[in-house]
């Protein structure tokens, strides 16, 4: 009786409104990732759209239809006005959802947004245990924080989800990762593996689990969907497989300009929140309106239909099912944009791929061999 | 098993879930924590009648009242609310 929708009826004719916005408030962030998806150069990028900034544009982006919200960073709590544009998305209609890593999070804090009309947090971990937690996230107190904010959010009463990022130093961690969740009650949990933009493409080797690390751990999920079904638990388990061991591409962003707009802490708005190192012009909410730069920017028509397509794709039948797969890991595996998604194992640059999954087999890096996302780091990357 | 939805059962939406009109999409829609299910018409009906305090029963009856062309409309509330609390959309109390 429902259709699941998130596909425009019309899509190759006519462009359908933004459901989904994404307002990246910040950068900023006291922890250190070394897969965060923050541009690798963000540290030349410290400029921050203001409160009333960010209020124009959840009003734009509301007009316009979009329904969910998601305040991310960077970490979002950084950013002292955050009950106050909590309270404008509420008042506005969206549905909203916190991203955070639970770093600044207090109890009242908790509260105060809840009252604000916030609808959901959700809280991310780097491991299950707090020594390889903090060791990945930089930070020594970061898990025992973290586990303290997971069970505020559930007591004031939100949904609890919280979001593990898979890689190869945690993955044997599944089964712990999922009783700790199962502890804590947790109505969702997202075992989201490394998607490689950003920090997780600078260090991919280190970071991307073996085919049986991969085949174990899918096992293991199995298994414990399975027993949570049978114990009645409604705890929902989310696994989010690397693409790089699939052989066709995903449908990134539900196609480009398609459902999503992203709003980059200086006012950038992207199609999805990687798309910033593209070699494409994209236009900012301090010089256009919303609705300008989603009908009409040639930064979001770049790839919308699909005559941009060269071949394989071009005269591909799976064309309208994937779109030619993530534009981002086309530009990073091929140095063109324009190329199918080396994923596909119709494309010409799919030997990339095999290969890093070769390397995954062989890779011995430790974690004192990724680059941790930070400044320090970040500077290094300063394009000029 | 207890999977049967009982008439005097009252459906409410579970923590997280938030049932609105959106003009843009012009169809009733189910937020939840990064997601969104755009509902037909009769799903967004039957859900328009949830409010955590009315019953099954009451819900058939008004639903009945609204749609007086429809005919009788237990089998198809029922049916759906099962789907829904099956999709962890809804709990019955
Ligand atoms: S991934 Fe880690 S470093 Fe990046 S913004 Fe999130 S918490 Fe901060
Ligand atoms: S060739 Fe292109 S359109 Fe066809 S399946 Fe591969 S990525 Fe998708």
């Amino acid at each position: 009786m429902t259709d699941r929708e998130f596909t425009p009826d019309n899509r190759s004719t006519e462009v359908g409104p933004p459901l989904w916005l994404l307002a990246e408030l910040t950068y900023r962030c006291p922890l250190q990732c070394p897969y965060c998806s923050n541009p690798l150069d963000f540290a030349n990028s410290q400029k921050e759209l203001s409160t009333e900034q960010w209020t124009s544009v959840l009003r734009q982006g509301r007009e316009m239809g979009a329904a969910q919200l998601g305040f991310s960073g960077g970490e979002p709590l950084v950013r002292q006005d955050l009950a106050e544009l909590i309270g404008e998305a509420r008042h506005l209609g969206y549905y909203s959802n916190l991203i955070t890593s639970g770093i600044g999070l207090t109890q009242a804090k908790v509260k105060t947004f809840l009252e604000a009309g916030l609808d959901h947090i959700q809280v991310s971990f780097q491991a299950s245990d707090s020594e390889l937690n903090n060791a990945l996230a930089g930070s020594r107190k970061a898990f025992e924080q973290k586990l303290a904010m997971a069970r505020a959010v559930k007591e004031a009463g939100y949904p609890m989800v919280l979001n593990f990022v898979i890689h190869r130093h945690n993955i044997h961690q599944m089964n712990d990762i999922i009783d700790l969740c199962t502890r804590l009650d947790a109505d969702y949990v997202e075992l989201a593996t490394c998607q490689y933009y950003g920090w997780a493409f600078r260090n991919r080797e280190g970071l991307m689990p073996s085919k049986a690390q991969l085949v174990t751990a899918e096992a293991t999920v199995k298994s414990y969907r399975e027993r949570l079904a049978a114990s009645g638990s409604r705890m929902k388990l989310i696994f989010v497989t690397p693409d790089y061991y699939e052989e066709r591409p995903k449908a990134c962003m539900n196609g480009w300009g398609s459902l999503f707009l992203t709003v980059a802490p200086d006012g950038t708005a992207l199609p999805c929140h990687s798309a910033r190192m593209l070699p494409i012009d994209f236009p900012n909410v301090c010089e256009t309106d919303l609705r300008t730069i989603w009908y009409d920017s040639p930064g979001f028509n770049h790839y919308r239909g699909d005559s941009w397509m060269p071949e394989p794709c071009r005269s591909c039948d799976e064309k309208d099912k994937d779109f030619g797969g993530c534009r981002c890991q086309a530009y990073l595996l091929t140095g063109n944009a324009d190329n199918a998604d080396p994923v596909c194992s119709k494309s010409p640059h799919h030997d990339r791929v095999l290969a890093a999954r070769r390397a995954a087999d062989h890779a011995t890096a430790g974690l004192e061999d990724l680059t941790y996302r930070n400044t320090e780091n970040s500077r290094l990357f300063f394009r000029s | 098993m207890d999977d049967m939805i009982k008439p005097h059962l009252v459906p409410r939406f579970r923590v997280g879930f938030r049932f609105q009109w959106e003009p843009a999409q012009n169809a009733y829609v189910l937020l939840y924590p990064e997601g969104m299910v755009r509902l037909n018409g009769s799903a967004g009906a039957i859900l328009s009648e949830v409010d955590g305090e009315r019953s099954v029963a009451e819900m058939v009856q008004r639903l009945e009242e609204r749609y007086p062309d429809a005919g009788p409309l237990s089998d198809d509330v029922m049916g759906f609310l099962g789907e829904a609390r099956e999709n962890g959309w809804i709990d019955l109390i």
